[in-house]
């Protein structure tokens, strides 16, 4: 578990403080989203969880280890794993197996281990077949997979990603939103999903808002998600789908079911007239 | 825009030279280069050209590869040559105007151009049988004795892999901002001067993006639980074979040559 208790942070020479009195548990397993404007402190909350900053007050303790000690570092670093949204600008080496294998070599294992790691990590992805090629051959989906690689061969339980998408067309988008979910799923491992896509963070089982460095909300995407107005507020952009039921509401179908899944809104819709 | 670098770029393959160890091939490129500058005698420029030829004769790269390789460096290689023919005094066999040729400045002419190309095709005969990759790592072994004096081995390998990662990402990144500054009108045909002076404009958004750069991966490589080069380990651990001792012993029999065949 990764406890975020009274965190606080501002970095130096700005005036106003980042984050305020953050308030969050993160549990082994669970697919976190956080969603927030710019500069909402989304980024920020994110290099708090693995020691790259370390709060100003309050304390960030992953599987019992405080981020504050630096003998641990290495430790909090391996178990909780941090991912950047320009694919790029992550990978280390010309060559795919090169690149994921950075982490396992800089843990220091031997080169049996490397190489098993490496391969799992990269069938995890789906990107095995890629293992000799240069980085600068992939599309942004496949580097993002393979920076997603790099990161899982050192072996985390939670996995941190800022804006892991916010590069990439769409279908590279897709395709690194379905290897989260599939990592989630078949791995147990922890996803916390920075992104202002709000579509993506109705595949999440718990949405977090931050603004201006607060917590604003906690709960289901049902429950967050709908709240179309409140979003609105918060800088986001509700889901369409949401949108198609508040205003289905508004013209005198009071009792319309908010939903995030257009499957069920049609099977609603289907019904027709809807008994009110 | 990739094809404009051809110079040495690693050709895979499983040829003898190919699978020899880079500490191998380093130490073969290193003694020959010194011997073809120590050696100045017409033997010493036989002995250490068949040397070399056997050599690309296993590397199993077509000698066409080389010398495409090669071409743009010609030029350098004309002008030292020039220098050498003209203006070294000796015995003039040749005048017209203020220039003469002696015989001195055709042999050392000769034996420079000799030189120059040798140490071209040793430089392609290593980097292109050897990936950057098991080079840096040669490198870095060959080099890390000294780190106990503090040199700083590990990182010099450390930078050459990052370079060598991101030479293909500046080169599309230049490639954008050019098609955005032409798009905008700027003219790079032009004269000399001009297209000088619209070089700052591709120069400074791309070193902009290259601090931006270099500051997110020094995080992503921090997050990813790098220390240094102190306990890492290495997904292919180079190892010397019996090809490899046998090699080097070869080349270490030609050092003794190399001080009788120079006068």
């Amino acid at each position: 578990m990764i406890e975020v208790a009274g965190v606080s942070f501002s970095y130096p020479g700005l005036e106003s403080p980042v984050l305020h009195d953050i308030n969050l548990e993160i549990r082994p397993g669970e697919f976190l989203a956080l969603l927030g404007r710019n500069g909402s402190g989304k980024s920020t909350f994110t290099r708090l969880l693995n020691g790259l900053l370390v709060p100003a007050a309050g304390d960030v303790i992953v599987d019992g280890y405080n981020t504050r000690d630096s003998s641990h570092r290495l430790r909090i670093r391996q178990q909780v794993g941090l991912l950047f949204s320009n694919p790029d600008n992550q990978l280390v080496a010309g060559i795919v197996e090169e690149d994921v294998a950075f982490g396992p070599e800089n843990l220091g294992l031997p080169a049996a281990e490397i190489r098993e790691r490496v391969r799992w990590a990269l069938s995890v992805v789906g990107m095995e077949e890629y293992l000799k090629y240069p980085p600068h051959m992939l599309s942004g989906g496949q580097k993002q997979r393979v920076a997603i690689a790099g990161v899982l061969a050192l072996g985390p339980s939670y996995m941190v990603l800022d804006e892991p998408t916010s590069m990439l067309d769409p279908r590279g988008r897709e395709e690194v939103v379905r290897t989260l979910t599939k990592l989630n799923l078949e791995q147990g491992t922890a996803i916390i999903m920075v992104t202002h896509f709000v579509e993506e963070a109705a595949a999440a089982d718990r949405v977090v808002v931050l603004d201006r460095g607060r917590v604003l909300v906690t709960g289901s995407p049902l429950e967050v998600l709908t709240r179309i107005d409140d979003l609105a507020d918060w800088g986001l952009e509700a889901p369409e789908i949401a949108l198609l039921c508040h205003e289905l509401r508004k013209r005198g179908y009071s009792h319309f079911p908010m939903a995030l899944d257009s499957r069920q809104v049609v099977d609603t819709i289907k019904q027709f007239p809807f008994k009110d | 825009m990739m094809n404009s670098f051809t110079f040495g770029q690693y050709i895979p393959g499983i040829s003898l030279v190919h699978s020899l160890d880079p500490r191998t091939k380093l130490f073969f490129v290193v003694i020959m280069m010194a011997a073809i500058f120590a050696v100045n005698t017409l033997p010493g420029v036989l002995i250490t050209a068949l040397f070399t030829g056997i050599f690309i004769a296993l590397t199993r790269v077509p000698l066409t590869i080389y010398f495409r390789g090669m071409r743009p460096l010609m030029v350098l290689v004309g002008i030292t040559a020039a220098f050498q023919v003209f203006l070294i005094p000796g015995e003039v066999i040749w005048r017209w105007w203020v220039f003469s040729i002696t015989d001195t400045g055709i042999e050392m002419g000769a034996l420079m151009s000799y030189r120059l190309i040798m140490v071209f095709v040793l430089a392609q005969l290593l980097t292109l049988t050897t990936s950057p990759l098991q080079l840096t790592d040669g490198l870095e072994m060959v080099l890390g004795p000294l780190t106990r004096v503090g040199f700083p081995a590990h990182e010099l390998a450390m930078i050459m892999t990052i370079a060598l990662r991101f030479i293909p990402v500046f080169f599309e990144e230049g490639s954008k901002i050019i098609l955005a500054q032409v798009s905008r009108g700027a003219d790079f045909q032009g004269s000399w001067l001009k297209s000088a002076r619209n070089l700052v404009a591709i120069m400074v958004p791309l070193f902009a993006q290259a601090f931006r750069r270099a500051d997110d991966l020094a995080l992503a490589m921090e997050s990813r639980c790098y220390t240094g080069g102190e306990g890492r380990t290495q997904l292919h651990e180079i190892t010397m074979s019996r090809t490899d001792y046998l090699v080097m012993a070869a080349t270490a029999a030609l050092v003794p040559f190399i001080f009788v065949l120079r006068t």
